[in-house]
């Protein structure tokens, strides 16, 4: 059973440079397989390359799914983050 | 030793060990690799060391740019730590048996080409940070060396082709004694950087990074554009003592650091300084400059993922007012577009920038981010003299309709109940012909000109400054300048308003006659041009440099009027 969660991208310049560092920064510190889909398209959150490459604009809906032993608290622990930067809700 | 001519853009002069900021020759050959557990840590080596490098160039950048500059560095980081990047690199290297160099290479160009291909300026750019990024990975690979301007500690003079604005962001002045190039001019960034780094520089040499090698010594002269190459013992004693005079020379403009710029008839005019960052304001004061003549904001637009916003703004504008005290601070709007691009704003690619969408053309139409910087300038305005003005104005109707937004800005901050000044002057840069030609028009509306001469001279002449096949049509002495620039002064005058240059050509001591002749009131210039220049306007006599004005204007050619000045100035 994975954990999942859908967000909403609200900054109005979508996921740029800095907040996909912290994003990934953040992925990293768990065990978990984190990834994130945006337009049919799933990549992994600890690698910056694969989330800049999405382009994710603002408006956009994007799904954080976690797989592994820390699953519930890396997607509680991502949410957060977007939540603090401003980034989505 | 050999000696290499090229443009004083920074005087004094620099003797030091030569650093090429030149990019390292990268190229290696696909080979099989019989030890693979060997090669992918030779890889893994490669990859730490440049972590650490990149560790230590972000902490100098957040110490001596802040945060925001240093935050590059931390995704430049993550490139390296990225699981998509490098697992693929060490499976390649497992499972065709190549080497690191070959697996790396593939990995990112496969990387690069996708960022490439986006349609999107700011993800394109990230194609630059990935190449940034495995060039020095390679270089570990490869064991050569790798230029980091920011790494630096010891003297040296810093040689290069270019230098952009990043690499002389990353410049440490303890280190950094001067800097040569191949390319550009007195107006081009790199000088401009260079006279408020107050460090020595010559431009435009076209062969330095040939003929100069890692580690050899050279002398940079800034006050003759002279470049000397491995120069022998007498030599060096020569330039040595070039530079004690120098420093005599300076102690000498110093005394002049707090007198008003008076010329021997009595008329006073105001030596002001052209700045791009809060940090500058400390160069003015040194060199006793009368106040800010034209603060550039690009620079608070340049180099950042995103527009800064309002409070960001407001924070620089305020710290140059308080700074400054009551002294004047002529606050340049947004110049941006044409050559100066943003990364996270596309526009389209244009076929003459210079003619194109940019300045105050862009602002009125994007008129969200003219209103963020309005609203920041008209909130920093309580805190001393400020005096905003509009690049770029080629009609009437431009002038009137951002003069309009600044004004409903206004109304808005008042409504909101936030304090504005009521003594804010509002004027326009000159540096369209157009301009020039009706001032008298403009004059009844705005506050103040500032003649823009770089800009005015290659619009006047029809020749791209950057362009140096055509640089011999830069001339500011032109009569056709001159008779554009008195027509402004003019125009000024007779409405009961001031008239002011920021540009090169207030600071140049052969202008600085002809200008005082025709009655400009405000010369803005480079911080360190201001005492040279006070102490050459203290020998001068208005009265008699006006009396010129009619032969000035009259001539044909601008090796007339030089010559001329010459002579009756004695230089």
């Amino acid at each position: 059973m994975a954990a999942e969660k859908t967000v909403t991208i609200t900054d109005s310049t979508g996921v740029h440079a800095r907040p996909a560092t912290v994003l990934v920064n953040k992925a990293g510190s768990f065990a978990s397989e984190v990834t994130v889909e945006y337009n049919g398209k799933s990549v992994n959150l600890k690698s910056i390359m694969g989330v800049m490459s999405l382009g994710i604009p603002k408006d956009a809906e994007i799904k954080l799914v976690a797989e592994g032993s820390d699953e519930q608290e890396a997607i509680d622990g991502i949410y957060g983050v977007i939540k603090q930067e401003g980034l989505g809700e | 030793m050999s000696k290499l001519k090229g443009i004083a853009a920074s005087n004094g002069v620099a003797i030091a060990k030569a650093y090429t900021l030149e990019a390292p020759e990268l190229s290696f050959e696909t080979k099989k690799v019989g030890d693979v557990a060997k090669e992918t840590e030779r890889l893994q080596d490669a990859l730490d060391v440049s972590k650490q490098e990149l560790e230590k160039i972000k902490e100098n950048a957040r110490v001596s740019l802040g945060d925001e500059h240093a935050e590059i560095f931390s995704a430049h980081l993550l490139v390296l730590s990225d699981p998509e990047m490098i697992t693929p690199i060490k499976d390649k290297i497992k499972n065709e048996n190549i080497n690191a160099e070959a697996a790396l290479d593939e990995v990112a160009n496969m990387f690069i080409n996708m960022f490439e291909s986006m349609d999107n300026a700011y993800m394109r750019e990230r194609a630059a940070d990935i190449k940034d990024v495995t060039k020095r990975v390679m270089a570990h690979l490869l064991k050569v060396s790798f230029p980091d301007p920011a790494l630096i500690d010891e003297e040296v003079i810093i040689i290069a082709e270019d230098l952009t604005p990043s690499d002389t962001a990353q410049l440490n002045k303890q280190f950094v004694k001067g800097f040569t190039t191949n390319i550009g001019g007195r107006t081009s960034h790199s000088a401009i950087m260079a006279r408020s780094l107050e460090i020595p520089a010559v431009v435009g040499t076209k062969t330095v990074t040939d003929d100069v090698k890692d580690g050899d010594i050279i002398i940079v002269d800034g006050i003759d554009g002279e470049v000397v190459i491995n120069p022998t013992d007498d030599v060096i004693e020569t330039y040595r003592k070039k530079q004690d005079d120098f420093a005599k020379q300076k102690e000498v403009w110093a005394q002049l650091k707090d007198e008003p710029t008076v010329s021997k008839d009595g008329t006073h005019v105001e030596l002001v300084a052209n700045i791009g960052t809060p940090n500058d304001v400390e160069g003015i004061i040194n060199n006793g400059g009368e106040g800010v003549g034209l603060y550039r904001t690009e620079f608070l637009y340049m180099g950042n993922s995103d527009f800064p916003s309002e409070d960001d703004q407001f924070d620089a504008y305020k710290s140059v007012l308080e700074q400054m005290g009551d002294k004047p601070v002529v606050v340049r709007t947004l110049d941006i577009g044409g050559d100066k691009e943003l990364s996270y704003l596309d526009l389209p690619k244009e076929m003459n920038p210079f003619l194109g969408f940019r300045a105050v053309r862009l602002c009125l139409e994007r008129d969200d981010i003219f209103r963020t910087q309005l609203r920041a300038l008209l909130r920093a305005s309580t805190y001393g003299n400020l005096k905003i003005m509009f690049p770029m104005i080629a009609t009437l109707d431009e002038f009137r309709q951002a003069k309009a937004l600044l004004l409903e800005e206004k109304a808005n901050l008042k409504g909101e109940g936030i304090e504005v000044s009521d003594d804010i002057e509002i004027g326009i840069m000159v540096e369209i012909p157009s301009t020039a030609v009706i001032a008298r028009q403009f004059a009844k509306e705005v506050d103040f000109f500032s003649i823009g001469t770089n800009d005015l001279i290659q619009y006047t002449m029809a020749a791209d400054r950057m362009n140096e096949r055509v640089s011999y049509l830069y001339q500011p002495y032109h009569p056709a300048i001159l008779n554009l620039v008195n027509n402004v002064i003019e125009a000024a005058h007779a409405e009961g308003k001031w008239a002011g240059m920021c540009g090169e050509m207030a600071g140049d001591s052969i202008a600085i006659p002809i200008l005082l002749g025709l009655g400009l009131d405000e010369f803005s210039m480079s911080a360190t041009s201001i005492l040279p220049a006070r102490t050459q306007i203290k020998d001068l006599s208005k009265e008699e440099l006006a009396s010129y004005k009619d032969k000035l204007l009259a001539m044909s050619t601008a090796d007339e009027v030089e010559a001329f000045i010459r002579e009756k100035t004695n230089q």
